[in-house]
């Protein structure tokens, strides 16, 4: 008795729990928001590699002309992510 | 509450079973509402695992023999302490275990990715919850931890002995975290397979998390280690157990994993091999469970005859099979984006580093499962032995340890060769002159491949201690900072990097200590009456005499008889007076009688270990009680039917009978150098592996507008 009230108890919370969202929906969709998100990543990911090459550079282990060549690369890649997060940001804000 | 327990897992199966089914029709109809109805129920099997644990945690805490797992994993008497850890004893228990950390992670990464990667993530919640489903599954059906007893017995049979150390109270958790951590890797590997996303973001997001997995597992294979000296009474601490080599595996393989996805993060190469290292990692720790589970190798850490192994090995073959197709299915899309640019490159280091781990993992895995091949092919079951796995693993440790040295000196895509002379210069000269001490001054050389192995350490450390102070001395160059602030802020700023230098000096100090004492230990097996002496390593070890307690089990394990003896060890001027002792727990066979039970039931050596940086000294007793059984058969025979208080008592004479005419007793003694180091390694292999987990300020969201030049130069001096 105690397993089958636990068992209708629980499957009335859960229900409620999880058709709440196909029940009330989940407001407009936010696909800009979610690449924006993605985008700070990449370029969070890319600063770090930048900041890397420079301190490999500081220390020592990469010469003059390799870490100039590495950093350019990588800067031209972190500006293509921020252009794309300033599309993004024109899209999310229009002016 | 068993009712409740038992709801909780039927509604937790049915709920993973809707969240997969809602995940997969929200990605492939593009309805966002089934999307979040299938995250939400994950969270919900999670609040339903908490809930059933606490159930049974409750039940064990109350004693509620009611409840069959807690009548054969606990009783009465097992210390409240071990009452909590009883639960992963049991395989039920354990089973729920998995479950309960299997959603609380999947319900984290969910969570934490609910405004990423949107198409990924909902495939990624389907393999979550499917794999939750299966354990679930596993409960519902055939091990249900919540099996209540038609009339519960007014006592239970006790928690194992063996598991009654603090080490073994945490030890299950951290390898079961570990396992159920890579499974969130894996989820979102095969994600972003299906949907042909194969670049790095499935990387970033799930990253921080494979961190987590490895370093729990490590930590749990270390306390298991440690467990395994403290407590065996065997002296060891790793015996090439099957199931020490299956948590063993997806540890090496999860290690090469989370070296190549850097690769891929930072060049866009390797893709097909993250994919499939991360795919065996996940197989392995199924495995690693499997085998704890089947039965079907000899172990002294096996729950024995099980009755889910057929399901586990279905689960696994199914998990490899559809992984491969996919792999198989996206090679076009996992081609690399760049190539190496030359094999002086950490890259390529890695690559060598990656291809050793798996190299590691295949002969283990080969070893481990050698009983099984030998008797599939010849009918015979034959094993390989620690000789063999010291003699086929020592040569590729070497070159793992060498390689912690090398990679962190060598940058990505291209060493300079005035950059190389310059950074190897030192650590050469160091392990130079480690080598020359050594052959001065210890016998090292009397184990090759021992002092190989300390010349390697001594360049890791040298290594890593040279690149923290050109790191800070490189940072006082730009900012001014005094030593101590500059390397903080360097560690701070480069979380990632040096907690990884962090790990390679545990790693690198770890090994120091295993290759020490397994070169140069002296163990000693004697038989001595009281008063006799004998030598081990450089101490002078003496009986003095013989201990017999009842009630004083100073480990605080519930034993109520303890047989021991006194030991004086003399080093010189140093005296240490040891106690090793065995415990004795009640047996529940009534056969033995009310008295004899008290004396053969289970018994554990609890070993008396002098821990020091330079040496161990490592002792354990086995006392021989047979001259006890006369005494032991005639109270059996004549207090039957006393009262406990007089039966309390005719236990103390006998307990007493041994104490003043102890008959000889076996000793193993062992004096082991440097092993402490392999827990402080350890102890800073974790540290490093927590400093690189921690999220660095980077990790922050800016929003920064400006010129594109100058606001990346601006962006990047923050933080």
């Amino acid at each position: 008795m105690e397993y089958v009230l636990a068992v209708i108890l629980l499957t009335a919370l859960v229900t409620a729990i999880v058709l709440r969202p196909l029940v009330l929906g989940v407001g407009e969709d936010d696909r800009e928001s979610v690449n924006r998100e993605e985008l700070e990543a990449a370029k969070e990911a890319k600063y770090r590699e930048i900041r890397d090459a420079q301190l490999d550079f500081e220390m020592g282990k990469l010469s003059k002309e390799d870490h100039r060549a590495i950093d350019r690369e990588l800067r031209a890649e972190a500006i293509e992510i921020l252009k794309q997060l300033d599309v993004v940001d024109g899209e999310t804000n229009p002016v | 509450m068993a009712g409740l327990g038992s709801a909780c897992l039927l509604v937790g199966l049915l709920t993973a079973l809707y969240a997969a089914g809602a995940s997969l029709y929200g990605a492939r109809s593009g309805s966002r509402a089934a999307v979040v109805s299938g995250r939400r129920a994950i969270y919900c099997v999670a609040g339903l695992m908490v809930t059933a644990t606490i159930v049974l945690q409750s039940a064990f805490l109350r004693s509620d023999f009611s409840f069959q797992l807690v009548a054969e994993g606990s009783s009465t008497d097992t210390p409240t302490f071990y009452k909590f850890t009883a639960m992963w004893a049991t395989q039920d228990g354990s089973l729920l275990l998995w479950a309960l950390l299997m959603s609380l992670f999947s319900s984290a990464v969910l969570f934490a990715t609910r405004r990423s990667l949107r198409d990924i993530a909902p495939y990624a919640t389907a393999v979550l919850a499917g794999i939750a489903a299966f354990f679930l599954l596993l409960m519902v059906a055939w091990e249900n931890p919540f099996t209540t007893l038609a009339v519960a017995p007014v006592e239970g049979a006790g928690l194992n002995p063996l598991l009654r150390h603090p080490a073994m109270m945490i030890h299950p958790p951290m390898l079961y975290t570990g396992y159920v951590g890579f499974s969130i890797p894996f989820a979102f590997a095969i994600g972003a397979l299906i949907v042909r996303q194969t670049g790095a973001d499935w990387i970033r997001a799930t990253r921080r998390f494979a961190l987590i997995a490895w370093t729990f597992l490590g930590a749990g294979i270390m306390l298991g280690a440690l467990w395994s000296y403290a407590e065996l009474g065997w002296g060891g601490y790793w015996a090439w157990d099957p199931v020490e080599n299956a948590s063993l595996m997806p540890w090496l393989i999860g290690t090469a994993f989370i070296h190549s996805i850097m690769v891929q993060e930072k060049r866009g190469m390797l893709r097909i091999w993250n994919v499939s290292l991360i795919v065996t990692t996940f197989v392995l720790a199924l495995l690693g469970t499997f085998l704890v589970r089947s039965g079907i190798l000899d172990s002294i850490h096996a729950f024995g005859a099980s009755t889910i192994g057929t399901q586990f090995l279905t689960f696994i073959a199914i998990v490899i099979l559809g992984s491969t197709a996919l792999i198989v299915s996206r090679l076009d899309d996992l081609r690399s984006e760049a190539k190496l640019d030359s094999l002086m490159s950490r890259e390529a280091f890695f690559l060598v580093n990656n291809l050793v781990l798996v190299g590691l993992c295949v002969v283990i895995f080969w070893g481990t499962f050698f009983p099984l091949i030998s008797e599939a092919l010849s009918g015979n079951e034959a094993s390989v032995g620690p000789p063999w796995f010291n003699r086929v693993t020592t040569p590729l440790a070497l070159v793992l340890v060498a390689l912690a040295a090398i990679g962190p000196v060598v940058p990505w895509r291209r060493a300079s060769r005035s950059g190389l002379v310059r950074s190897f210069r030192l650590p050469l000269a160091v392990m130079a002159v480690t080598l020359v001490a050594l052959l001065a001054f210890t016998n090292s050389a009397d184990s090759p491949l021992a002092l190989i192995m300390f010349c390697f350490v001594s360049l890791v450390l040298t290594v890593v201690t040279q690149e923290l102070w050109r790191g800070t001395r490189a940072r006082r160059t730009i900012t001014g900072d005094p030593w101590p602030r500059a390397l903080g802020q360097l560690i701070a700023r480069n979380r990632r990097r040096y907690g990884g230098y962090l790990v390679h000096a545990g790693i690198a100090i770890l090994f120091l200590g295993v290759a020490a004492s397994s070169a140069f230990q002296d163990q000693k097996d004697v038989r001595l009456s009281p008063g006799e002496s004998f030598k081990a390593g450089g101490y002078d070890i003496t009986y003095v005499r013989p201990t017999a307690e009842v009630g004083r089990d100073t480990a605080g394990t519930g034993a109520p008889i303890t047989f021991g003896a006194v030991l004086r060890a003399r080093r010189g001027d140093e005296v240490k007076m040891l106690h090793p002792s065995r415990n004795f727990y009640p047996s529940q066979n009534l056969e033995a009688g009310p008295i004899g039970r008290f004396f053969e039931g289970e018994a554990t050596s609890e070993v008396d270990v002098r821990w020091g940086l330079r040496r161990d000294l490592w002792t354990a007793v086995r006392p021989d009680i047979a001259e006890l059984e006369p005494a032991i058969r005639e109270a059996n025979a004549k207090f039957t039917n006393s009262s406990d208080d007089i039966q309390a008592i005719v236990i103390a004479a006998i307990v007493q009978k041994y104490r003043n005419n102890a008959p000889p007793a076996s000793f193993r003694a062992i004096d082991s150098p440097l092993v402490s180091w392999i827990w402080i390694g350890g102890a800073i292999m974790i540290l490093g592996a927590l400093i690189a987990i921690w999220p660095s300020p980077e990790a922050r969201m800016r929003r920064v507008t400006s010129i594109y030049a100058a606001r990346l130069g601006k962006e990047l001096s923050q933080a």
